[in-house]
This record gives C-alpha cells, structure tokens and sequence, in this order.
C-alpha cells in the first residue's frame, strides 16, 4: 500500500538495465540526491526483493521524530547505522555483513550525505563498500542511479513539487583478485557515473 | 446529459466495443511474434481509448465543473512529464511549486466560474511575470533564460492552451449545447489522429516530416482530416453550425493538431525522448494524447466565440 503510493507520488520508472531482478544477496549502492532516496528506492522494487531488502540508514536522521523511526524500521525495515563516533562496538560493517549473512539484500548510500550540486557529479566514496566487497566477496554489487528526486525535494525545501523520478539498475561489479582499495573506489564510482551518461544520451 | 449527447456516447462506447471484439480476434487469430506484438500494441492503445473515452463521457455527464476538474488532472499529468525531461535547477523550485500548485488550479477556478477575462490572461500576463520573478529572486543565474522558457513554454502549451477545452461549453448559451460541442471537437481531433494512422499504413508513402515524426505520411494526413472533417459534419447537430460550417470548423481543428503534434515532437527530439512517459499504455504518456488538443483549442474556442457572435 505504502509502496503504491511512494511509487504514484514520485512517478518513478524503474529500469533493469545491465542486471535482472533476483531476490538474493546482493549490494545496491546507490547516489544521494534527498531524504526521498530511500523510500522512493525501495518502492521502486519488486515486492519479492522489497520484502528481503534492507536499506543502510543514517541512525540521526530516522529517530528524529517517532515517525520517521516508525517508518525506517516498521516499513522500510532499514538498519540504523551511525555516521559519527564509531568505535568497535557500533561500527556499521558489522552490521552490513549481518545482513548478508541472513540473505538479505542491502541498499547503501556509499557518499555518505546528500549531493547538493547542481551538475551531478558524484562525491568521492566512502571505504565501507570495499570493506563490504573484501568481507562477502560473493555479493553483487549493483550500481543503482537515482534521477531527478532532487528536483522534487531538493536540500532545504519543504514543498515537494511532482517531478517524476526514475530508478536505474546497471550490471553488478565484484571485487577484483587484489584489487586496491582506491581502484576499486574508481570503478564503482564510474558504474555509477556510467547510467548517468547513458542517460544522458537515451 | 442531452439525448443528442447520449445518441453520440452510444455511438463512440459501441465503436470502441466493436474494435475491442476486433483486437481480441486479431491477437488470437495472430500466428507470427511479429503480428502477435502488432496486435498487443494495439490492444493496450484500445485499453487507454476505454479509460479516456469513459472519463470524457463520464464527466460530460456530471457537467462543466467536472470536465474543468478532468482536464485540470490532464494538465498536470502533462506539466509533469514536460517539466520531468527537462534540466531545472534547484533555483527553478519555487516557481515550479507556484505553477504546479498555484497557477494551474487558479487558471482551472477561472475557467470553471467562467470568469472569460481572467482566464484568457491570467497564465501570459500574471504568471509571466510573477513566476519569472520568482526565479530572478532565487538568484541563480545559470543559463537562466533558457530555464524560465521552458517553465513557461510547459505552463502555456500543458495549461493555459489544454484548459481552452474545458472552456468550450460557455460558448453557447445552454451549457448542455456547449458539452456536446466540446464532445464533438474532442471526438473530431482523436478520430483525426486514429485515421491519420489509419491512412498512413494503407497508403503512407511520402513523409511528411521525416526529422520530426518518421512515421507520419502525406498520404495519412490528408486521408486522416478528409475522414475526421467528414466525420465532423456528419455530427453536426452536436454543434451550434450549418453541416458546412461543421465541416470547416473541423478541418481547422485537425489540421492545428497536426501542428500541435509536430512542434511537440521537436521538442521530444531535442530533449532526445520519443515518448513524454509511459502512463498510457501503447500512446505513450498524457502529453502524447492531448499535444494536438492543446494546439486545436485557443484557436477553435475564439473563431467559434466570434463566429456565434459573442464577439472578439
């Protein structure tokens, strides 16, 4: 029901475009374009992969208020995950590979907060996927682009205005043997910034 | 509802009947994947003309303030899909608010009252400049005239030309007359678009504009208006005119849809879409269904307000 209507308030179209729609573990990381990111992505699934998903949430922004903790774990079923003062007993990886290891599948968002540019670029990011990669190197991990939700709720706004999203899913990557850790950084990053171009050229 | 508008809404649910029964055979009937994909194409097409044609007579039923709410809902279904292709920027959000929220419900109150010298000039004067306003004051100036365009190109062409429609039925005296009249100019422009492609597959060989539309033929154009102009003044005790007056009034709304069609595939083509979104089934989104309307409307609704001599 609340998926529906995610999906009819955003106008979101969903493509599979290097990968097909498979309930197993797997890793979708995703650009950070607004607060809509996360349930405007999980609406966009497939209810069989929606009901096995659990998308990676910033713990200080989903307690904010009862409601929004209501819906990240009652309805999103995120996993609330800290951004400052980790130490070994909260470090968010662990967290992550629990996920996998009950066969679920993750949604993470791997620059870290919002990119408020105008232009598109990606902001550089953060290690945890290659972590996540080294640790269960037999998860996919699938670039998912997110288009056009900071034009509907952009940083700073409070009036949504009725643009329609759009979803992408691309060809999974894996973990090269002996991959460094900046390199594989670099190429999860151009993945993503790959859907975009071919966006751009659609 | 008038018993000529029931004659005509027996008329269209039974053609629309007759070609479902048509494409049920047809995809049966159909041995090849390629005739079998043909076939579902044009089923899913015949699913949307169900839905538009229910919605249509469904609200000439209820009345004027039903068929202003109607297209109020087409206009901002096609708003968002021309706005969605297009780059704005975070300054845009304010004035794209405003236009979604404020300057298309208000230009469909003004219709709906019907309050004839607002509505004729609320979107090109009072949103013009308030809106542009709007976004010189957000401060970004980022190739600034080439975005307030196009919020104002979407606001004109997805609004104020679409709400024309809902306005028709004040051009006569008796709104009932005036529900039918609109009923007859939605049905002529439609029926034009169906024979076009009609035409165009029996006997399309010179293109018509080959950059804009591949698919569009002289052969279908003059086919698809001869037949929908026909058409028009067969029906033409749907209207106020003489059969011949019918006919004319006809053959210029078909052919300003034509034109409607042709400058909204320009703007497809530059922004590198073929469809404005997918919302109806084979036709592509709202914005694809209604480019023509829009296009045909203004211009039907002042020389027929002239015409019955309500003046200019």
């Amino acid at each position: 029901m609340i998926a529906l209507l995610i999906r009819l308030l955003s106008g979101v179209q969903t493509r599979w475009v290097g990968v097909e729609p498979a309930v197993r573990p797997r890793v979708y990381f995703a650009n950070h374009l607004s607060n809509l990111d996360l349930p405007v992505l999980w609406a966009a699934l497939p209810p069989a992969i929606r009901r096995r998903v659990q998308p990676v949430a910033a713990r200080d922004y989903w307690t904010m208020t009862p409601m929004h903790h209501w819906l990240a774990t009652r309805v999103f079923h995120a996993e609330l995950i800290e951004r400052k003062a980790i130490t070994h007993e909260n470090n968010p990886l662990r967290q992550m590979e629990a996920i996998i290891d009950r066969g679920n599948a993750l949604v993470i968002f791997p620059e870290g907060r919002r990119n408020i540019s105008d232009d598109g670029d990606l902001l550089p990011f953060k290690p945890g996927i290659w972590h996540l990669a080294r640790n269960r190197p037999e998860v996919e991990l699938v670039p998912t682009l997110l288009d056009n939700l900071n034009r509907i709720l952009p940083r700073g706004e409070w009036l949504p205005v009725p643009i329609m999203a759009s979803v992408t899913f691309g060809a999974p990557l894996r973990l090269g043997e002996g991959e460094s850790r900046e390199s594989f950084l670099e190429r999860c990053t151009a993945a993503l910034a790959a859907l975009a171009d071919d966006r751009e050229e659609a | 509802m008038s018993s000529d508008l029931r004659w005509f809404a027996f008329a269209i649910l039974g053609l629309l009947s007759l070609a479902t029964v048509a494409g049920v055979l047809g995809a049966w009937l159909s041995r090849s994947d390629k005739a079998r994909g043909a076939a579902a194409d044009a089923n899913s097409r015949l699913l949307a003309w169900w839905f538009l044609a229910g919605s249509i007579l469904g609200a000439a039923w209820l009345g004027q303030t039903a068929l202003a709410v109607l297209f109020g809902l087409a206009s901002f279904c096609a708003l968002r899909e021309f706005v969605s292709i297009h780059r704005t920027r975070k300054g845009d959000h304010r004035a794209l608010f405003l236009a979604f929220f404020v300057v298309l419900p208000l230009q469909y109150v003004f219709v709906a009252l019907p309050w004839y010298g607002m509505f004729t000039i609320f979107i090109p004067v009072w949103a013009f400049l308030l809106l542009t306003a709007r976004a010189a004051v957000a401060g970004d100036t980022t190739r600034f005239l080439e975005r307030i365009a196009k919020v104002q190109f979407g606001l004109l062409f997805c609004v104020y030309a679409l709400s024309h429609v809902a306005a028709i039925p004040q051009l006569t005296p008796k709104p009932e007359d005036g529900i039918a009249l609109l009923c007859w100019f939605l049905a002529v422009v439609q029926l034009s678009d169906v024979f076009q492609w009609v035409w165009g597959k029996a006997l399309g060989r010179m293109k018509l504009a080959p950059t804009l539309s591949p698919n569009k033929t002289w052969g279908g154009l003059i086919g698809g208006i001869l037949t929908a102009t026909a058409i028009g003044a067969a029906l033409y005790w749907m209207t106020p005119f003489s059969p011949g007056r019918a006919a004319a009034f006809a053959a210029g709304a078909c052919f300003l849809g034509v034109l409607g069609g042709l400058v909204m595939s320009a703007i497809k083509r530059d922004a590198g879409v073929k469809d404005w979104g997918a919302s109806l089934g084979g036709h592509g989104g709202v914005l694809d269904r209604v480019d023509g309307l829009a296009f045909a409307a203004p211009v039907f609704f002042h020389v027929a307000r002239w015409v019955l001599g309500q003046g200019l």
